[in-house]
């Protein structure tokens, strides 16, 4: 492979992977059975596009990936991008990525939530996944194995069938390194996405693997959706365990290695409302409220629908999901009536991914709404000025000309 | 460390010089910079408002999503980026971007390289010989 006799696209990975590799210290490489690649043309640029289509050009038995291989949310919703005010170079941009995929076999599923709706890996199952929060929830939730697969190294491992074996994929680094005490379990999203963004900030980097004690109750996968979501944006962590939940740490001994002290700390309410409030308290008045990052399941879709029944949005809002979640809320009506009530629906792109900044230019947005912890921790970072709140005070304040009730 | 010389544990790219941009900070393409202007943006990151074109960036940890893997191959086809990365601790992501735009990169250190080097030292950025290094010229 390395010689070129598979071709230039596999030399370039195998190379790239043995590059990655020797940088971080691995021996060999692991056999991955999926790949999950992030590549939104907001990351790429017309660089990253055009490195993209002369790999589709290559004779189709050397550009075709070997496993099977999906892909995180593209930057547009083409069915909507006119109403977000995006431009016509962008979607541009974001076709020919889609025909430079398509030709290397890729199944353009667009999606973050691909352990809620693809094929959830097993535990075990070596991959090669991108987005931090499909790689967070794979490893702690189903105890599948991987790495952040930036686009490069998942297109990589794609092509190559395999990654370097270092990190998530080793036992040893696997085990916790910091002990956090929970005292008071979250009940809504934001709150479990503030929880996460607060174990984010004591772990600090990709390395530390926090075990959770405390957790009174099994969370379900949207709440450890949006609190590991936000524990590996915060914090860029890849792995977590909740003691008595997750599939590695029925016990805390199960995840400490014998003889090596950790530090621990504790979280209560208090510090998960002090989270909340750093973003609330400068804003009572919002643009746009956006629920995305990660893109919603069917049943928040529902919840959201439930919520603003009967109201009418007065303020743009945002509804985020994907394609494969799209289907089912339109044929159960969830579609319809979130956008009876003026609210608008995406699909298949991710709110952040899709030129943020560009679209706040356009659309004068700069104060957003979100319950998710994620997305208030990335768009600061596009001009916005974000809030944290519960899913009900999101739509509350999307009735209500955007004011934020107390 | 010898006379202003700090060893990394790994390192790639090609040897740089340039003005150190220093801050017990992380690091994001994405969450952190706007990469048009080339300049720091997220409010509450310690180096926000400041330029890092042709700087040697000095932070603590590599931060945020997968975008940087992609973005810094985009940033170094522009020409609108830091002349070299030095971080306490790195991720995948912020190796994965670095050898996909052949951008110079060290990472670990014996001490905390961003308390070591002072904001705006001239350094030299060696990641070529066996012992990958950062060192202070003045």
């Amino acid at each position: 492979m390395q010689a070129g006799a598979l071709g230039p696209a596999a030399q370039w990975a195998i190379e790239h992977q043995i590059k990655v590799g020797t940088y971080l210290g691995a021996r060999d490489f692991v056999p991955v059975s999926q790949a999950h690649i992030m590549a939104d043309t907001e990351s790429l640029g017309p660089t990253g596009v055009e490195w993209l289509e002369r790999m589709a050009r290559l004779p189709a038995e050397q550009r075709r990936v070997r496993i099977p291989t999906i892909t995180d949310p593209r930057g547009t919703d083409f069915a909507a991008a006119q109403r977000l005010k995006q431009q016509p170079w962008m979607l541009d941009l974001e076709h020919r990525a889609i025909v430079a995929f398509e030709a290397l076999g890729v199944l353009m599923t667009n999606t973050c939530i691909n352990y809620q709706t693809i094929m959830p890996p097993v535990r075990g199952e070596h991959v090669a996944y991108g987005d931090t929060g499909v790689v967070i929830y794979s490893n702690s939730v189903c105890g599948a194995r991987s790495n952040f697969e930036g686009g490069p190294s998942a297109l990589s491992a794609a092509l190559t069938g395999r990654t370097p074996r270092y990190g998530y994929h080793l036992d040893e680094r696997r085990q916790a390194t910091l002990v956090i005490d929970v005292g008071w379990t979250p009940r809504g999203l934001d709150e479990w996405g503030a929880l996460g963004g607060i174990v984010g900030r004591l772990a600090g980097d990709y390395w530390q693997v926090p075990a959770l004690v405390g957790i009174d109750r099994v969370p379900n996968s949207d709440e450890m959706k949006h609190f590991g979501a936000a524990l590996a944006s915060y914090g860029s962590v890849a792995l977590f365990h909740m003691v008595g939940i997750t599939p590695e740490a029925q016990q805390l001994d199960d995840v400490l290695t014998p003889g090596r002290d950790v530090p621990s700390h504790e979280i209560g309410e208090a510090d998960i409302r002090a989270f909340q409030q750093s973003y609330a308290q400068t804003i009572d008045r919002v643009d746009v409220v956006v629920f995305s990052a990660p893109q919603l399941s069917l049943v928040e879709m529902a919840q959201v629908a439930d919520l603003i029944d009967g109201r009418r949005a007065s303020i743009p809002l945002l509804v985020v999901t994907s394609p494969q979640v799209k289907p089912d809320a339109d044929r159960m009506g969830l579609t319809r009536r979130i956008e009876a009530a003026g609210g608008t629906v995406l699909s298949g792109m991710c709110f952040y991914q899709s030129y943020a900044r560009e679209m706040a230019e356009a659309n004068g947005w700069q104060r957003l709404a979100t319950n998710s912890a994620k997305l208030t921790n990335i768009i600061g970072g596009y001009g916005y000025r974000p809030a944290l709140l519960p899913m009900a005070a999101c739509v509350e304040a999307a009735c209500n000309g955007g004011r934020i009730t107390p | 460390m010898s006379d202003g010389t700090f060893y990394a544990t790994a390192g790639m790219g090609r040897k740089v010089q340039g003005q150190a941009l220093v801050a017990k900070d992380g690091f994001s393409a994405r969450y952190d910079l706007d990469r048009a202007r080339g300049v720091f943006v997220r409010p509450e990151h310690k180096l926000a408002g400041e330029s890092y074109v042709g700087r040697v960036l000095v932070l603590d940890a590599a931060k945020g999503g997968v975008a940087t893997a992609w973005m810094l191959h985009e940033m170094t086809a522009r020409g609108v980026m830091p002349a070299a990365l030095v971080l306490n601790a790195v991720n995948p992501i912020m190796v994965q971007g670095a050898a996909l735009a052949n951008f110079t990169m060290l990472s670990g250190f014996e001490v905390d390289i961003t308390q070591a080097i002072p904001n705006g030292a001239l350094v030299e950025v060696d990641p070529t010989g066996d012992r990958p290094c950062i060192r202070i010229i003045r």
